[in-house]
């Protein structure tokens, strides 16, 4: 076990599915989906084994002998090249508690998300090809240990998702494909910006003696490795790390997204088709947070914490602006994509925290809100693949026709709006405990705390429209679930309820990094630079 | 009987409903008469309750059983160290007898409800709701820790919403319960906002734990500003659940859910939560967060008391003596009339509960009608209702050798004594005035319902006494509003084994500066200060003066209280029995403030127009502002590109493309120019060559001319 | 009375060049174009006679002079046929109407 390259398979596993998928006749609509679910399934599996393979004691972060699972040989190695000097990637993947609980989750909501994509039937094969081939770069970004190898899992994922939506999308699918793709290249831009600064400012010892640029995560993030001239140094006086702190937080702020940037997400979402929406919701706009927690945080802590203020602001106005927001909707699946904003912003405030009770309660956020709203959109998917219309003054009385859908979808709204013994509540509670401690953002957490009450306002609300008062008999043909659709629910249900009461399950695989991660942030000295003067 | 076992049975008691709910909601539909294995479970909880009750109460009187286990766990915390998150039960005297009283009103409401709800097409999942909310209320009164107390809290607070919902089919009733909700998330926001307080400067939830730290002097950051801030925002949570003012108005809108469970959820028990949750925190409130209680308590027993006398719907009359009975308890607890408080909460319970079950068979009989306007006369048809119903009136407007004489004497014997120390007047002369109105609202119920002659003769003529099961819970409900269980003494009650034994007023243990002077500690100058050391302190609950003048305020205030009650019951007789006065000329002539009462204050309207028009108008300015401004400007951004792009293209066409053009233009105006050289002729060519030859000689001059 | 030199043969010839060059430009006729190209071959050679009686060249002028008749017959003969080839093709011998170069 030790030696099988565990996060290569769990990664590269969907792309040979693709090459299968891509020999196989587009007529064979029933064994591609056939095989994707097995794909699927035997990477909830692999994550599974994963999680049961997990070290909890080890902490990960910046210390490579810590991270599990570790792959690392030279991918492109380019010697001699005058003044650059060696130029080399590695092909580096490895785990810790940041990122496991993200693999666990892309697993499971690639899994769903293949079960409701059942009933697509405009070109299955392109779909199933398209939809492995983005499962493959969500799963890389999360294993990923170097930037390059990150930045390119980070692309990989833009131009399925690009085809996906502009596809097999809604009415104005070109606009919200286009819409997406190029917002997201523009954060990839400053991505890929920063990228490069810190390839030029911190070179590598190398195991033959001599130094290279690297862009190795975790040699970035040991000041030990900077030069004294590079760019983004924090040895060098001039540098520009403030500036490049906030252009990689830029970055990341628009997949999250973060109020300004975030008018993206509704559109795609109310064009994407439901699997599609669950993807997004699931996992991509988890990649914004993770990337920070794994890049932005660790490389620059000493900008972190004197911008955590911000950050935190950020988070308060993602909550409550995007409730507002999605308290006016009348869209079922604009108010959900509204709804995702404002969860958003609770991982935001508790990463800002920048204390363990808060990270821990951001990250297992970040998972609690990708299995909620990923229900929460397939729940809008049932009701849209039956009728065809999404508007939450169309509906009324639905409790009374798909009885067991209602209950679901009770569980579902009660687990976004924070319920206990619901894991939403957990997470929340968590962020808000932590950011609570830290004195400078007291204050707005106490205002984010409205967040609690706008959530439960638009959630039962809904709820009451579509689901309670007279049945509008206009539905009168509304089946209720069918088998395929309980197998999308039960096991949300289950991960929900599960981690709702049993909670230590997550937080003790993510407490060892968490705690190093924060011990660490808080011990880079305040002088690590200078703080960017510009 | 060891510890252990109590403690074990307790969690069962805590599971069994949890139990019944989880099997009703899977199978609730497959097993037929499924209800009836949520009943027994409801029977073998207040069964073991009983046990439970009657352990502790006469083997561990003094002392409280705790058992806990380990829920989170964070190890390692950078300057924390570990952290350690309890799930836990605690069992005191208060958790025994509440014990009691939840599993009792829950289980003759799951019987009650057996008729009463018979033949609803969701009568499984009813009992599975009714389940669901005793397992929740269960977990707010054993638990042991403020984080689970406030996720029992919520649960109550769905179940509550679920149950208030349950006829969801009606617009009003799912209104009704998604404002219930929501009012109540007010709170809790509130509530929570207290608990991360505490959090963040004990790191536990345990309340004896986080008491003892501030009994050490640690306050939460080193101010007692935050102290009473703390206390305050946990008792936001009692405003909400209990619905005082400013937020009480859920409470009458929550009388769409089926009449039991108004009487189980919203006269009983989870309203009572919030008394309870005051009783929990009593020891580390601070003097201004008592009074904060107190006045919020006063102001709300008085507007709901107004209210209440002008209400034409039997269940809301009821609705509003509750949040009016309920300002009472958090004014009692504000004035420090802890016990007074606790023993007025648990009276009420039952003689609530049983007009609540009153009125519900009544409106059973009355085929489901509410307004008070056409009862009347029910007397004879219904004798069992109706003496159960009278008796538990009797007892909450105060008439003697009832409970609620017992208890509500001492509440307004605890304001007045309180008034009289520290000279809030204000609070006590506003009691004693809701005493009145109760009284005569309530008998105004009784006259209006079952006295004089049926006003609706067609529904009056089928009326009839309803059945065993909803009758018997009323008869055990009033009997149980009689004085004896209580203390034999039917003046006194402080002599009796519930106030002298079994509820006690903790010690507060907020820096003596924080607290009213009637509850410093003092220097004890009698016997006792010969047993301790000289000049030290010894822990009291309340000093001399207070004891003092509470025994001073007892028998005035009783006697005070018997004259107003009967003034009101006497005025609801002249009024609406013998016609002596005209109530609708009397209101005619008050005729706003009439209005005033009848339309609840306008608070509805004003709430309606302030803060929920302000949220949904906020809103659809923001919905604009992110589609028009926000996106506005990323799709101003892509035009400004194109914009660009096409100037771009322009650029490209005419200037750079030009160049290229014009290069060649140019060329081939050359070529124009010199093709008319080109004759084709030789002649011209030699012509051409000659004149060369002979410009280049004269250029060049090879022969030196 | 003048000695007759070098430059009264120069300037007979320069005479008939120019002669030449200016029945050769201004012709029409193709056969009267001709006759100007004789008419510089024929200033040439009295410019090598002169120069050959002049000069320190010996007798190569006068054999120059000699090559050049033998030359200007053979010429002739040919210009003659492409003349004729010319006017059957084009059925003229006017040569501003024979401009195909143009093109």
């Amino acid at each position: 076990m030790a030696y099988f390259p565990i996060l290569s398979f769990i990664t590269f596993l969907p792309v040979l599915g693709m090459l299968i998928i891509l020999c196989l006749p587009g007529t064979q609509e029933k064994l591609i989906k056939g095989l994707t679910a097995a794909v699927t399934a035997t990477q909830v599996v692999l994550a599974g084994i994963i999680l049961h393979s997990y070290n909890y004691s080890l902490s990960g972060v910046f210390q490579q002998n810590s991270f599990q699972f570790i792959e690392k040989f030279r991918w492109i190695e380019i010697s001699g090249l005058s003044w650059l000097g060696t130029v080399k990637v590695d092909y580096f993947l490895g785990i810790d508690g940041i990122s496991a609980p993200m693999v666990l989750l892309t697993a499971l909501i690639s899994f769903i998300a293949t079960l409701s994509s059942w009933n697509i039937s405009k070109s299955v094969k392109g779909f199933m090809a398209l939809f492995l081939l983005l499962d493959t770069g969500m799963m890389g970004v999360f294993v990923s240990l170097d930037f390059f190898l990150f930045y390119v899992f980070w692309e990989l994922m833009l131009l399925p998702m690009y085809f996906l939506i502009g596809v097999w999308g809604g009415p104005r699918k070109e606009y919200a494909a286009i819409k997406f793709f190029i917002y997201t290249l523009v954060g990839s831009v400053f991505m890929l910006l920063v990228m490069i600064g810190l390839y030029f400012s911190a070179k590598e010892l190398l195991p033959n003696g001599t130094s290279a640029f690297t862009f190795n995560l975790l040699s970035l993030m040991d000041p030990k490795n900077y030069t004294a001239t590079g760019i983004l140094s924090p040895l060098n006086p001039h540098n520009l790390r403030f500036v490049a702190y906030i252009a990689l937080f830029i970055g990341f702020a628009i997949k999250i997204p973060m109020f300004p940037f975030h008018t993206w997400l509704p559109d795609a979402h109310v064009e994407a088709p439901t699997p599609i929406s669950v993807i997004l919701a699931g996992v991509l706009l988890k990649m914004g947070t993770y990337g920070i927690i794994r890049i932005s945080y660790p490389i620059f802590p000493e900008i972190t914490r004197q911008l955590a203020w911000y950050i935190a602001l950020f988070g308060m106005i993602n909550i409550i602006y995007g409730a507002l927001c999605a308290l006016a909707q009348k869209d079922f699946k604009k108010m959900i994509a509204y709804s995702s904003v404002s969860h958003m912003g609770y991982v935001l405030l508790g990463m800002a925290s920048l204390t363990t009770v808060g990270i821990n309660g951001a990250i297992f956020q970040m998972f609690n809100h990708g299995t909620i709203t990923a229900m929460l959109f397939l729940i809008v998917g049932v009701v849209y693949d039956r009728t065809h219309t999404r508007g939450l003054d169309d509906f009324g009385g639905l409790a009374l026709k798909m009885p067991v859908y209602t209950f679901f979808v009770t569980i579902a709204f009660f687990a976004a709006i924070g319920l206990p013994s619901m894991s939403g509540f957990i997470s929340e509670s968590f962020v808000f405990l932590g950011s609570f401690s830290v004195d400078s953002i007291r204050i707005i957490t106490m205002f984010s705390t409205l967040g609690i009450l706008l959530g439960a306002g638009y959630m039962l609300w809904a709820l009451q429209r579509v689901f309670l008062g007279k049945f509008n008999e206009k539905w009168n043909m509304l089946t209720d679930l069918t088998v395929r659709e309980y197998l999308m629910f039960i096991p949300l249900t289950i991960v929900i309820f599960l981690l709702g009461i049993y909670p230590s399950g997550m937080l003790n695989i993510m407490n060892t990094s968490v705690n190093s991660l924060v011990d660490f942030m808080n011990k880079m000295p305040a002088n690590f630079s200078m703080l960017g003067k510009f | 009987m060891t510890e252990a076992l109590l403690l074990n049975i307790s969690l069962v008691i805590l599971l069994l409903p949890l139990l019944g709910f989880t099997t009703l909601i899977l199978l609730g539909k497959k097993i037929p008469g499924s209800h009836w294995i949520e009943t027994f479970f409801m029977f073998l909880a207040l069964c073991l309750s009983v046990y439970v009750g009657f352990g502790k109460l006469a083997f561990f009187t003094g002392v409280s059983l705790v058992k806990e286990a380990t829920w989170i766990q964070l190890w390692n915390i950078p300057v924390l160290g570990n952290l350690q998150i309890d799930l836990g039960i605690k069992i005191d005297n208060l958790t025994a007898i509440m014990l009691f009283v939840v599993t009792l009103i829950s289980f003759l409401v799951h019987i009650f409800s057996l008729e009463y709800m018979k033949g609803d097409s969701r009568f499984s999942r009813y009992y599975a709701y009714l389940g669901i909310f005793t397992f929740s209320m269960l977990g707010i009164v054993l638990t042991h820790n403020i984080l689970m107390m406030y996720i029992a809290w919520e649960l109550v607070g769905i179940s509550s919403y679920l149950l208030i919902g349950f006829w969801f089919e009606k617009k009003s009733a799912s209104d009704a319960s998604k404002k219930a909700f929501l009012v109540n998330r007010v709170g809790d926001t509130g509530m929570f906002i207290g608990i991360m307080i505490l959090f963040t400067n004990y790191h536990t939830f345990t309340f004896d734990t986080i008491y003892a730290q501030i009994a050490q002097g640690h306050l939460p950051f080193n101010s007692p500003a935050w102290l009473t801030a703390a206390g305050i925002m946990i008792f936001m949570g009692a405003v909400g659940k209990s619905a005082q003012f400013p937020l009480h108005v859920w409470l009458p809108d929550a009388m769409e859910g089926p009449t039991p469970v108004s009487a189980l959820i919203h006269a009983a028990t989870m309203v009572a939560a919030g008394v309870y949750l005051i009783a929990r925190v009593f020891v580390m409130l601070t003097a201004d967060a008592m009074l904060t209680i107190a006045i919020v308590g006063m102001v709300t027993s008085f507007i709901a008391a107004t209210i209440a006398l002008t209400q034409n719907d039997i269940k809301k009359v009821l609705a509003y003596s509750t949040v009016s009975q309920l300002g009472y308890m958090v004014m009692a607890m504000g004035v420090g009339a802890y016990q007074y408080a606790f023993f007025h909460l648990v009276t009420h319970a039952f003689f609530k509960a049983c007009l609540f079950l009153g009125s519900g068979s009544v409106i059973y009989a009355m085929h489901h009608e509410q307004d008070l306007r056409k009862m009347g006369g029910l007397r004879k048809k219904m004798p069992i209702t109706y003496a159960a119903f009278l008796i538990s009136t009797l007892a909450i407007s105060g008439v003697p050798f009832t409970s609620g004489f017992l208890s509500k004497d001492g509440i307004l014997a605890g304001t007045y004594a309180f008034a009289s120390l520290t000279g809030h007047w204000m609070i006590p002369a506003v009691a004693f005035l809701v005493a009145l109105m109760t009284a005569f609202y309530m008998f105004r119920l009784v006259i209006l319902t079952f006295h004089g002659t049926p006003r609706d003769q067609e529904r009056h003529d089928h009326a009839h006494e309803s059945p065993f099961v909803m009758a018997m819970p009323l008869v055990v409900l009033s009997v149980l509003s009689v004085f004896f269980w209580y203390g034999l003494n039917p003046a006194n009650p402080s002599t009796g084994w519930f106030l002298d034994k079994w509820v006690k007023t903790p010690t507060s243990i907020v820096p003596q500066g924080q607290r009213f002077d009637f509850m410093k500690s003092e220097v004890k100058e009698t016997a006792s200060a010969e047993k301790t050391a000289a000049g030290s302190t010894e822990a009291v609950v309340h000093s001399e003066h207070y004891m003092h003048a509470m025994h001073q305020a007892h028998y005035p205030a009783m006697g005070l209280s018997i004259i107003l009650g009967g003034l009101g019951i006497l005025l609801a007789f002249s009024m609406y029995q013998w016609k002596k006065i005209d109530p609708d000329k009397l209101a005619e002539k008050l005729g706003p403030i009439y209005r005033f009462s009848l339309n609840k204050w306008y608070i509805d309207e004003l709430y309606g127009a302030t803060f929920i028009g302000g949220a949904l108008a906020l809103s659809r300015l923001l919905a604009w502002f992110d589609k028009y401004v926000v996106d506005g400007l990323v799709n101003g951004a892509a035009s400004l590109t194109r914009g660009v792009s096409k100037l771009g293209g322009l650029f490209d066409t005419y200037v750079v493309d030009g160049l290229v053009n014009f290069t060649a233009y140019l060329s081939g105006f050359i070529g124009i120019f010199f093709r008319k050289f080109q004759t084709g002729k030789v002649q011209t060519y030699v012509v051409f060559v000659i004149f060369s030859v002979i410009i280049l000689l004269f250029i060049f001059r090879p022969f030196g001319f | 009375m003048v000695q007759v030199g070098l430059t009264h043969f120069l300037v007979i010839s320069a005479i008939l060049f120019s002669l030449g060059i200016f029945g050769i430009v201004t012709r029409k006729n193709a056969v009267m174009v001709l006759m100007g190209l004789e008419l510089i071959l024929n200033s040439a050679n009295i410019n090598f006679v002169a120069f050959s009686r002049y000069g320190n060249f010996g007798l190569n002028g006068q054999v120059v002079a000699l090559f050049v008749i033998v030359l200007a017959a053979a010429e002739a003969a040919i210009a003659l046929a492409i003349v004729l080839n010319i006017y059957k093709t084009f059925a003229t011998v006017n040569v501003d109407e024979i401009d195909k170069l143009k093109e």
